[in-house]
């Protein structure tokens, strides 16, 4: 039978032309319903940032065409010191407002897990920060942090506690901690709704299992809850640390940046550089400079997303 | 090892009483199957004795201490369970040193303790695989080995075998009634398959809504059933069943449907008349002129018997032969049932009305 199919295939083969075999060729298919996608992502999302990184190398300002300067501007920016308070700013605001956003988001995870009445709405309730619009919040905290109708300071005079209002968003130290409140206030609904989606999916049985083989409360948590929740934890913790570390809006709505640059985020002082000054090309070198964190921020998590060996299949090893 | 008492056990969801008070009294080393349809409550009795429900009233004992508020862990139990509940992101040796840890057991302890389980499955060359690595009998074998490294006084399993298809069912049905040979732990064993009940127990428990319906060995319900709820649910295939009248003139008969006079061995005293409800298995029908006639509608032959459904006035019945008869649909056959073999109820409350 094979001796007769083969010679007969053979001729047919030969008459294809190119054409018709890149019509049946399934890369070449796929290369063009992928065409969409890549175009979307190349002109919205590629081109700008080669753009902006371009820009960081000439000293273009508004209303004034650019000439490549080459590292001039990064030149510039490692004798600044605010360049680098806003590092240092934007390292401190990252690193304690999602490591607060992760254990406060954790803790609501694992309440709203539990069995209590009004579930639902609590697990509703719990989203609110996150659907205010951000500059609606910003503001709301802006009021509630002002040097002279605080709430807060309002509450504590009559409470007795204090006799002159807290200046709080005009002290350094005091700035810094409200917008990395406000922060942590509007991020904690995304990491404790995304972990509760994770702590759905870990079957009840094994908890069972835990509790006859003689696991307390918290030992169900450290060996059964906790590892088997970390491939959520490394996703929802780069897309937060993502979004902190770019964060802009808060900042600019309830400071711009101030007490004398306390609260200044790289985004903010970027912004403040390129658009208020007009200087482009220095605020597109301290936008460029977040890259190279940005990149490391995801590398961590890349590793820390590797799947475990636990949830490959197959493999003997 | 230990004997276990369920005296009068109830429970409630809300308002909702799904046990209405069960006794099972379980001897020391004895392997007993609670059995029944889904909904029965069997799993919940399970889960009572484990620990993870609470008891609404009666009392549970294991050995000789009442359990019903002892912690889960201080029981001394292991139970597997229907979906193994294996911890995904621990080897198979971690899976079953995981108790020992938890009790500060030493490294050396743990491994020698998970060693030996292992020999006993053969899980020996798997012990650093993750479960996902493993086949459903690979992983159901791990989930025992869970069990038996604890040493417990009393395993319970939950459906175990429901989830691996039939030919390993049928393996490692064999594998646990073996293990339990060896290790002559108690245990009670909850299924829905009467299959398994009837190869596996020292002692079937038929549940059914929340009640006990019958207890005893595999062949005292077989032979034996108090009711005809057990008659039917045990045995494959299960047991025909024909309405109808005692009647008793000098001897005894029964009349079914349609007028069809069956043999009856001895009538319960003064029933003359009396509705019931007759029961026999298919096995025990034989093919004798003097049998009832009756209408072949399918044969279904499967190598080493052949089931033959045919219509015995009007009602369909289905016979077992190991004989290969030549059959084919629309043959008039005379089937009779073995008198000595025959099983009579009453019709409105189904119990057992011949001795």
């Amino acid at each position: 039978m094979a001796d007769v199919a083969i010679p007969r295939a053979k001729p047919q083969m030969s008459e294809d032309t190119a054409w018709t075999r890149l019509k049946h060729n399934r890369n070449w298919l796929g290369f063009w319903f992928m065409v969409p996608a890549m175009a979307f992502l190349i002109f919205f999302l590629a081109y700008p940032l080669g753009l902006g990184i371009w820009l960081s190398f000439t000293d273009t300002r508004i209303g004034r065409v650019g000439h490549f300067v080459g590292t001039e501007n990064y030149e510039w920016l490692w004798d600044d010191s605010i360049f680098w308070l806003s590092v240092f700013n934007t390292l401190l605001y990252t690193t304690v407002a999602s490591a607060i956003k992760f254990a406060v988001g954790l803790y609501l995870a694992l309440l709203l897990n539990e069995n209590m009445p009004f579930k639902a709405m609590l697990r509703a309730m719990v989203l609110i920060p996150f659907i205010v619009p951000t500059v609606l919040s910003a503001l709301a905290f802006w009021w509630i942090f002002d040097s002279q109708f605080s709430i807060i300071s309002w509450s504590l005079k009559h409470l007795g506690l204090i006799n002159q209002n807290i200046n709080f968003l005009g002290d350094t130290t005091w700035a810094r901690i409200c917008v990395i409140f406000a922060n942590i206030w509007r991020g904690v609904p995304f990491v404790a709704i995304t972990l509760l989606a994770g702590l759905q999916t870990v079957s009840p049985s094994l908890y069972e299992a835990a509790t006859l083989d003689g696991a307390t409360r918290w030992q169900n948590f450290r060996f059964i809850t906790y590892p088997l929740l970390t491939p959520i934890i490394a996703v929802v913790m780069t897309f937060s640390v993502l979004f902190t570390f770019t964060d802009f809006q808060l900042i600019w709505a309830m400071t711009r940046g101030g007490p004398v640059n306390a609260t200044h985020l790289m985004a903010t002082l970027s912004y403040q550089r390129a658009i208020i000054a007009g200087q482009l090309g220095e605020g597109a070198a301290i936008s460029s400079a977040m890259i190279p964190f940005l990149l490391a921020a995801i590398m961590v998590s890349w590793f820390g997303l590797q799947r475990r060996k636990w949830q490959q299949g197959e493999s003997n090893d | 090892m230990s004997s276990v008492q369920i005296r009068d056990v109830r429970k409630s969801f809300g308002n909702f009483e799904v046990l209405h008070g069960v006794t099972v009294p379980i001897e020391d080393g004895q392997f007993v199957v609670l059995v029944g349809p889904s909904g029965c409550g069997k799993s919940t009795l399970l889960r009572m004795l484990a620990g993870l429900e609470n008891i609404t009233s009666g009392t549970i004992s294991i050995g000789d201490r009442v359990v019903n508020n002892v912690q889960p862990k201080e029981r001394d139990i292991a139970m597997v369970f229907q979906n193994y509940a294996l911890y995904p992101h621990m080897t198979v040796a971690d899976n079953m040193g995981f108790s020992l840890k938890l009790r500060n057991a030493g490294a050396d302890e743990i491994n020698k303790r998970v060693k030996r389980a292992a020999e006993i499955l053969a899980l020996g060359p798997l012990l650093d695989r993750y479960p996902r690595q493993l086949s459903g009998g690979q992983r159901q074998r791990v989930a025992m080995g869970r069990a038996i490294v604890r040493d417990p006084q009393v395993f319970l399993f939950d459906e175990p075998l429901s989830n691996l298809d039939a030919k390993l069912r049928v393996a490692m049905r064999t594998e646990i009634k073996e293990l339990h040979q060896r290790l002559k732990t108690t245990t009670v064993y909850v299924t829905h398959d009467q299959i398994e009940a009837m190869t596996m127990a020292d002692k079937i428990v038929v549940m059914h809504d929340g009640i006990v319906e019958q207890m005893g060995t595999p062949l005292e319900l077989y032979d034996k059933p108090d009711n005809q709820f057990v008659a039917g649910f045990i045995g494959s295939p299960a047991m025909n069943f024909l309405k109808g009248h005692v009647r008793v003139n000098g001897v005894a008969t029964f009349e079914g449907p349609n007028g069809v006079k069956l043999p009856l061995k001895t009538a319960p005293a003064a029933s003359d008349g009396r509705p019931a409800v007759y029961g026999v298995r298919p096995e025990h029908f034989t093919i004798a002129d003097d049998g009832a006639e009756a209408e072949i509608v399918v044969v279904e032959p499967t190598g080493s018997e052949t089931q033959v459904f045919a219509k015995i006035g009007g009602e369909q019945v289905v016979a077992v032969f190991r004989e290969r008869h030549q059959f084919n649909p629309g043959d008039k056959i005379r089937l009779k049932p073995e008198p000595s073999l025959v099983h009579l109820f009453d019709e409105t409350t189904g119990k057992r009305l011949n001795s």
